[in-house]
């Protein structure tokens, strides 16, 4: 074991600091350190996305980035999304649309589904379900992802919200 | 907790980084996205005593266009490349061979030089670097050298770049107007390291026509003067090209290799800019 080393970012606004062993993933450090385990854990080597969260506004997994590196950044969990306008929308989607069904995936799911809405507004189903392949889902089926994910950039186009975060 | 122990660092300039690999006596491992590194770490197939992040240097993310060529530094990640974020000495490729790398979330984090200095022979920017013949600017205790790419990477995981060297970067001579590529890869899945890659660049205004045959067991191959197969598709030249690159006829590697090429071919025929 080596020694605890400092760290301090900021997590879903709050200032977080913590000493912790430098092989600390960000996501065990989220999970055991801070309590918020609404981050999932699948493969834990970048493939399955389960850990897909927010570091400085972009999605990022959180199993292959260490928590020491993130010092001074801004990291959102699905924890810190409840006011979020666009992830209210794929919320609502994906229930409508049967896109989750045992939930594991969902947190990694809705961090890319989010980035997929507000960085590619134009994205055909065929552009969607290849932007869902670094999310694995073994129980709903991407049909139904597709179709939420789809609905949620229609209904933004409709309501000309495009452009707005 | 997956890893096996280890110190860390994250020099914020080269020189310190510098330092700090001359201070390990070789133990350390400089590390920059940490998107192959990482899950490597998590599966203890890595195991080094100390990683030297170079994610805090912001010199490494300095790109310079100089007209006639562009020099990108190590530390651009994959999604910058695809967003166009960086001068494109490429006409296009590199944009659209980032869009294909692994996914969103690992682009946000993967940088070209990581990519370059890990050396799998199936990722996608030490074959997008030979067919461009680009350069790599290293940086080291006996200064500054420039590394052609015939000499980069030696082998599989393997490059010219020292343990106490760091990559700052690559130089790449801007593609002409007119010229056209294509890029094919073979994927079981969209965002897996890819069985074949094969891709062209016809530059017909600085006689740089070249081709790649990569995804093989250890350096793309590359060939210099594929006029001939660009002109007009031969099978027979096909095939000596993919037995000079090691493929073994009536292997699975060789039959994937071989459709990547004729469909690299083919794409370079109807290049449209946006893609093969």
């Amino acid at each position: 074991m080596t020694l605890p080393m400092p760290v301090e970012l900021c997590v879903n606004g709050e200032r977080v600091s913590a000493a912790i062993e430098p092989r600390t993933h960000l996501a065990d450090f989220l999970r055991e350190h801070l309590n918020l385990t609404g981050t999932n854990l699948g493969c834990e080597q970048g493939v399955c996305g389960a850990c897909t969260l927010q570091v400085d506004g972009v999605p990022t997994r959180s199993c292959t980035v260490l928590a020491v590196s993130c010092t001074g950044a801004e990291v959102r969990t699905i924890e810190d999304f409840d006011a979020d306008p666009v992830m209210a929308q794929l919320r609502e989607a994906f229930s409508a649309e049967h896109a989750l069904q045992c939930g594991y995936c969902t947190p990694g799911m809705l961090a890319t589904a989010r980035d997929i809405v507000l960085r590619l507004p134009d994205a055909d189903d065929a552009r969607i379900r290849h932007e869902l392949a670094g999310n694995l889902c073994r129980c709903t089926g991407y049909v139904g992802l597709v179709r939420a994910i789809r609905s949620v950039l229609d209904a933004r186009k409709t309501a000309g919200a495009v452009n707005r975060t | 907790m997956k890893p096996a122990p280890f110190d860390y660092r994250r020099p914020d300039t080269v020189e310190a980084a510098l330092a700090a690999l001359a201070g390990s006596g070789g133990v350390a491992k400089a590390v920059a996205g940490g998107q192959s590194l990482g899950p490597m770490l998590n599966l203890r197939l890595a195991q080094p005593a100390e990683l030297i992040d170079l994610g805090g240097i912001a010199a490494l993310r300095e790109c310079l266009d100089a007209g006639t060529s562009v020099q990108l530094g190590a530390g651009i990640t994959h999604a910058q490349i695809e967003d166009g974020r960086i001068p494109d000495p490429s006409r296009g490729l590199m944009s659209f061979v980032a869009r294909g790398i692994a996914y969103r979330a690992v682009r946000n984090r993967g940088t070209l030089g990581g990519s370059l200095a890990h050396a799998d022979p199936a990722a996608d920017w030490i074959n997008v670097m030979a067919l461009l013949d680009a350069t790599c600017i290293v940086m080291g205790p006996r200064g500054r050298r420039e590394i052609a790419q015939r000499d980069w990477m030696a082998g599989a995981f393997t490059t010219a770049l020292a343990d106490d060297e760091v990559l700052l970067g690559v130089r790449i001579a801007r593609l002409s107007p007119g010229a056209r590529w294509s890029y094919y890869k073979v994927n079981r899945k969209p965002g897996e390291f890819a069985e074949a890659i094969c891709a062209f660049v016809d530059d017909g205004a600085q006689g740089r026509r070249r081709a790649v045959i990569g995804a093989i067991d250890g350096a793309p191959f590359v060939i210099a003067d594929a006029g001939a197969l660009i002109e007009r598709w031969d099978e027979a030249l096909a095939h000596r090209h993919l037995c000079e690159a090691g493929l073994e006829p009536g292997t699975l590697e060789y039959q994937l290799h071989a459709v990547a090429l004729r469909r690299a071919a083919a794409a370079l025929a109807v290049f449209t800019g946006e893609g093969a």
